[in-house]
């Protein structure tokens, strides 16, 4: 077979942009994970909603992207508090399988909730004007607007990282996924922090959707489509490293681009099968510690 | 999943009882069998029999789905796959391979049984949330493939089955005679899982759910435990899936869709997780909630999603679950 070397290396760019979203949902989800021992289904629903965030934030006040990208993630976050402190709370000290059922349902809840009032079809928002056009990369020309998510996307991910593992605040979360107990009677207000770390987890989410919004088409099934697809990236990494999710989400996002080229058919089911490699290679995930 | 924390799962210490247990069967249990019994019977003359049989083909699946929630303690969220590919490969063998009503429905239920040897080889080697993650992950896999194979018909699904004749001798084109088997079916998987949970093989299985080191530590292999319980319950699920699509003529892609798991998942919790008949009114429960919701389009899914919030925070041990406690009695 003869391939084109500038289709691979167009639909791997691509593939990139994927990848950003991959690893901003996977990262948040391992926080959470981390700290709540919760697996939040809802993750999906919440990037949905920053995409819906910011399309009702531009057709109701007019406020366009730029704007939007700081706006969505206060709202999403403020959100995530609410259904913390309302309804993940109280299932802290059940098993664990409770706060799976209960983020699904409240997944299934927002997103009935949006379809019954927007429809199921997909909704247009708008590249912002200062990012139109394109770049001539000798292989593709990739639009400007696709190399600023894959750009700002990097480095969100990355700061996110820099906070967990270099500041003294990422320190008090890392300690507190650890051993909740102890870092408790070294005076931490560790509940608090635990509604901090999922409203700042489905945050980075909401922001993921706004940045996803001009690229996919607004819909509601657009999150739980994804969330799925992350919840195999994580099982492929493991939960253990925060630079391992950014990683391996970037890493399958590639890798689905290349697929895209070379065998279309397979490009849907490409992570699914890594995920199976890896269980059987090694079970706990590329960058998983043991349980 | 392990239930560690067994206080909110129903608990169950068997005790053994040399008392009178007709079909093998506790008395409050018996009783609740009597009742189903006549429900089944008197049912069709009060509702549209082919919706009944829907119900009864889903109570089968949440059966199934039971076995390994309830009394393994495994969480899988990929049943869709063994309840979707036994649909396909029924309606398949039965549209085009001449296969009969006995022989469809074997083959559904293999493969279930095949596909959930894979499924299971692969995910037992995680447990908890990661079972659960990996079978949602491994079933997704499966509808992506079946969207795109050409034996499935793609959006069209395999379309007019044949349901053909059970034994040679009944007619199965007439809704009533289809009825009446489908009932019987259900009726007598309802006393095999009784009977397979307090089996032997059930106990142990339970013991693994309560404390799986404790249970290797008695001399169990616990992963081929749960690999047994696995498999045993996707080819259940294969043979419902199979039984869905003989019934409604056709296979689709929403029974291989996530849709068709979440749906054992809710029905196993309203009903009572870890309770024989809590699948029976579990399934009655949500078919009708989305039978009589079904003219309002999305208001299927958000009704869906409080029962599901709704069930986890107030009534989490499932109707059945609650009413066992209250009566202080193992339903």
């Amino acid at each position: 077979m003869d391939f084109n070397m500038n289709l691979i290396l167009g639909q791997m760019v691509l593939g990139l942009v994927n990848g950003v979203f991959y690893a901003i949902l996977s990262l948040g989800l391992s926080v959470i994970f981390g700290l709540l021992g919760v697996i939040n289904f809802a993750h999906g629903v919440f990037f949905m909603l920053g995409a819906f965030a910011a399309y009702m934030l531009g057709e109701l006040f007019g406020i366009g992207y730029w704007p939007a990208l700081l706006l969505v993630p206060l709202i999403i976050g403020a959100l995530g508090l609410v259904v913390e402190v309302t309804l993940i709370r109280s299932l802290y000290k059940l098993d664990h399988l409770y706060g799976l059922l209960l983020t699904m349902g409240l997944a299934f809840a927002i997103e009935g909730l949006i379809r019954i009032t927007f429809g199921p079809q997909g909704l247009p928002y708008n590249i912002p004007d200062s990012l139109r056009g394109a770049i001539n990369l000798g292989f593709m020309f990739l639009p400007y607007y696709r190399a600023w998510v894959v750009v700002a996307g990097i480095i969100l991910c990355v700061t996110v990282w820099l906070v967990i593992e270099r500041t003294p605040l990422g320190a008090k979360l890392r300690a507190a996924t650890d051993n909740p107990q102890m870092v408790q009677a070294f005076g931490i207000n560790v509940p608090v922090m635990l509604t901090l770390t999922y409203a700042a987890g489905v945050a980075l989410a909401g922001i993921g959707g706004v940045m996803a919004a001009p690229i996919m088409s607004v819909d509601p099934a657009m999150g739980t489509n994804i969330v799925i697809v992350v919840f195999a990236v994580v099982v492929i990494g493991g939960m253990g490293s925060i630079f391992g999710s950014i990683l391996t989400g970037l890493a399958l996002g590639l890798l689905e681009g290349f697929t895209k080229a070379v065998f279309a058919e397979a490009s849907s089911t490409v992570i699914f099968v890594v995920m199976v490699i890896v269980l059987i290679a090694r079970p706990r995930g590329l960058f998983g510690k043991m349980a | 999943m392990t239930m560690a924390d067994t206080k909110t799962m129903s608990n169950t210490t068997t005790v053994a009882t040399t008392g009178f247990q007709p079909l093998g069967f506790s008395p409050a249990r018996f009783w609740l069998m009597v009742a189903t019994t006549l429900a089944v019977i008197v049912a069709p003359f009060v509702l549209y029999p082919i919706f009944l049989m829907k119900i009864y083909c889903f109570i089968i699946f949440a059966i199934a789905y039971n076995l390994l929630l309830g009394y393994t303690g495994l969480m899988s969220f990929g049943h869709a796959a063994f309840w979707g590919m036994g649909a396909y490969l029924t309606a398949y063998s039965a549209a085009n391979w001449g296969f009969g009503f006995e022989m469809a429905l074997l083959m559904g239920t293999v493969t279930g049984a095949v596909l959930g040897l894979i499924f299971g080889w692969v995910a037992i080697r995680r447990t908890g949330l990661y079972f659960a993650m990996i079978t949602l992950a491994l079933a997704q896999m499966v509808y992506f493939i079946c969207l795109q194979a050409p034996f499935t018909g793609g959006e069209d699904g395999v379309q007019g089955v044949p349901r053909g004749t059970f034994l040679g001798i009944l007619d199965l084109r007439n809704d009533w005679t289809l009825y009446w088997l489908v009932g019987a079916i259900l009726l007598a998987i309802i006393i095999l899982s009784n009977r397979v949970v307090h089996s032997p093989f059930g106990q142990v299985l339970r013991a693994i759910r309560n404390n799986p080191n404790r249970a290797k530590s008695l001399g169990y292999n616990v992963d081929r435990y749960k690999l047994y319980a696995f498999v045993m319950s996707a080819a259940l699920s294969g043979f419902a899936g199979g039984l869905k699509a003989i019934i409604f003529q056709i296979a689709t892609l929403t029974d291989v869709s996530t849709i068709a798991s979440t749906e054992a998942v809710l029905i196993t919790l309203v009903g009572g997780i870890g309770t024989i008949f809590g699948p029976v009114v579990g399934s009655m429960i949500v078919l009708s909630l989305e039978h009589y919701l079904a003219p309002y389009g999305p208001w299927v899914m958000f009704t869906q999603g409080i029962v599901f919030v709704f069930f986890v925070l107030v009534f989490r041990k499932g109707l059945l679950g609650e009413i066992q406690d209250y009566f202080k009695t193992k339903l």
